[in-house]
């Protein structure tokens, strides 16, 4: 699939001068970088580079020192998660943050949260718009379910699901709330080579279908460089690099951090 | 045999009224994974609130909707100057801070309406029922028979709200993980907003009937005690569960006293559920409705 096919769009979101530290630890030090519309980006890095921070300065569970983020051309100093979450941003997480206790389906339903409007009175006596919205999200609620192939596990509690079903929950959970942008933290980690290659293919489908932006962290170079379209490459807070797979494959400073340089 | 069903009801029907307290806590600690100490000083607010309306010669649904309101804002206020601030403390904290909570109620408790006990009349007599008296030698008391019915009804009503509407479904979620629950657009302070006020509610309602059954006074806040053997048995994160561990403590305790008691020189009703209750911590700690969470290693 071409980068033409997809119509790449204008800059959705656009971070300048990011830099956030904890204490006396940098965590990230003046980074710019911009997303565009209906493309997939790669951020990647060697461990402690970085790349969560990045992804949680987006979603605004941390508040970086400095620098601005402009997302939909709305230009913030900071973002919180609530604003992220209803302007259409949605994530998942390194370290699978699912609600446990819930079934599969109950998980994915809270994804729709924002598309339901009936007052606490309506839902109360259980009437009216309660009722309709409640049925209409749960339809919707299966078509992502269908989408992602977990029809079969749909009643069961997460918690008693393997590690790489969990993950493609949390991804149903995040795309119900169809989202303009999707932040992935290392959706790959830890599975074997068939489920990382049925994430790929979803990460592609949602991409490709539904249009949506894709930001994600991941560490095996082959999917990085197999799926997206444009990479940020990070080192110890700063950025390194930035451009296309092959640009990356070739650029010097990317290849001494990754390989280690003589010294 | 008929004797051994009329304690069996009356148990059973206190078991009820056991229930509605041991809601109010677990509709907190499912949202925010406190145990709310104060629980049982906001059931005393409420009832000592209404009852002082009462006497001051407001009619009895004007009465309801004042003392309502108070315990809403009361909620609302808790959220905003108690928990907001505490927001990702340790657990310990927040329930230290109910803990302060609760002496706040009382004080203020007693400053608006004074440390007088009240007898509060709902009207319902507290007679056995003609009828079954009649058809099956047993006596029923009406108060209770009534109790028990709005209590199952509430109960009944509140479960079926968190299990099938949005507001239940997010309560369940803040719950679990409060990052996540933001992360898909989860207005964390809306929803303890929310819990609390619904708490209050249930507070108000379990002040009514105790107070109307044991008078109002101060000891109704030592109710609270009551719902902890209920909750160890049913599960701290369960309404289905408050229901049943409030049946079963309500029967067993009955039964226990009339067929035990004379034993031991009876009184033992009074801590039978404790002991209930530890027996079920040795076999099922998480509660017969209680979430099992399997860590992975």
């Amino acid at each position: 699939m071409s980068i033409a096919a997809r119509r790449i769009g204008d800059v959705i979101l656009k971070l300048d001068n990011i830099s956030l530290a904890f204490g006396g630890v940098k965590a990230l030090t003046d980074i710019s970088f911009d997303v565009l519309e209906h493309e997939v980006r790669a951020i990647i890095g060697p461990n402690g580079a970085g790349k969560s921070s990045m992804l949680n300065v987006i979603n605004g569970v941390y508040h970086p020192q400095h620098g601005t983020i402009a997302f939909h051309g709305e230009v913030r100093r900071t973002m919180d998660t609530y604003t992220a979450a209803t302007h259409g941003i949605a994530r998942t997480f390194q370290n699978i943050a699912l609600f446990r206790g819930m079934s599969v389906l109950d998980n994915i339903m809270t994804g729709r949260i924002l598309k339901m409007k009936a007052n606490f009175v309506e839902q109360a006596i259980w009437f009216g718009r309660a009722r309709r919205e409640e049925l209409e999200n749960r339809r919707k609620v299966e078509e992502v379910i269908d989408f992602l192939e977990i029809q079969h596990i749909r009643k069961t509690p997460v918690g008693r699901l393997p590690y790489g079903l969990q993950k493609r929950v949390e991804l149903a959970r995040a795309l119900a709330a169809e989202p303009s942008m999707l932040l992935l933290d290392e959706p790959m980690a830890g599975m074997n080579v068939e489920e990382k290659q049925d994430m790929c293919r979803f990460v592609l489908d949602v991409n490709d279908q539904y249009g949506t932006t894709i930001v994600l962290i991941e560490h095996d170079m082959g999917v990085v460089m197999d799926i997206s379209d444009r990479v940020v490459v990070l080192d110890y807070g700063r950025k390194i690099g930035d451009g296309t797979p092959d640009e990356i494959r070739n650029n010097k400073a990317v290849i001494d951090a990754y390989l280690g340089v003589a010294h | 045999m008929s004797f051994f069903f009329e304690v069996l009801i009356g148990g059973l029907l206190s078991g009820v009224m056991y229930s509605l307290v041991a809601l109010g806590f677990v509709l907190i600690y499912k949202a925010s994974g406190v145990f709310n100490f104060a629980q049982g000083a906001m059931v005393f607010f409420a009832a000592l609130t209404c009852v002082s309306l009462l006497e001051l010669g407001f009619n009895f649904w004007l009465a309801f909707a004042l003392t309502l309101a108070a315990m809403v804002a009361l909620g609302l206020l808790t959220e905003r100057f108690v928990l907001r601030p505490l927001v990702n403390q340790p657990q310990i904290t927040l329930f230290m801070a109910t803990i302060g909570l609760t002496f706040v109620i009382e004080g203020l408790a007693q400053m608006f309406w004074g440390s007088q006990p009240h007898n509060l009349d709902l009207g319902i007599q507290d007679e056995p029922l003609a009828w079954i008296a009649q058809t099956t030698g047993m006596n029923v008391s009406k108060f209770d028979l009534v109790a028990a019915g709005i209590a199952a009804a509430l109960v009944a009503s509140l479960a079926l709200f968190f299990s099938r509407t949005r507001i239940g479904r997010a309560l369940r979620a803040v719950a679990d993980d409060h990052q996540a629950a933001l992360a898909v657009g989860i207005p964390l302070q809306q929803i303890w907003g929310i819990v609390w006020a619904v708490a209050g509610f249930v507070a108000l309602v379990a002040g009514l009937l105790w107070g109307a059954r044991n008078g109002v006074q101060f000891a109704l806040t030592f109710l609270a005690l009551k719902a902890l053997p209920v909750l160890i048995l049913g599960g701290f994160e369960s309404i289905p569960g408050a229901i049943i561990g409030g049946l079963i403590i309500g029967a067993s305790e009955k039964l226990a006293e009339v067929y035990l008691g004379p034993f031991v020189g009876g009184g033992i009703e009074g801590w039978f559920p404790y002991v209930l209750a530890l027996l079920f911590l040795l076999v099922r700690p998480e509660g017969l409705f209680g979430e099992k969470h399997i860590d992975r290693v």
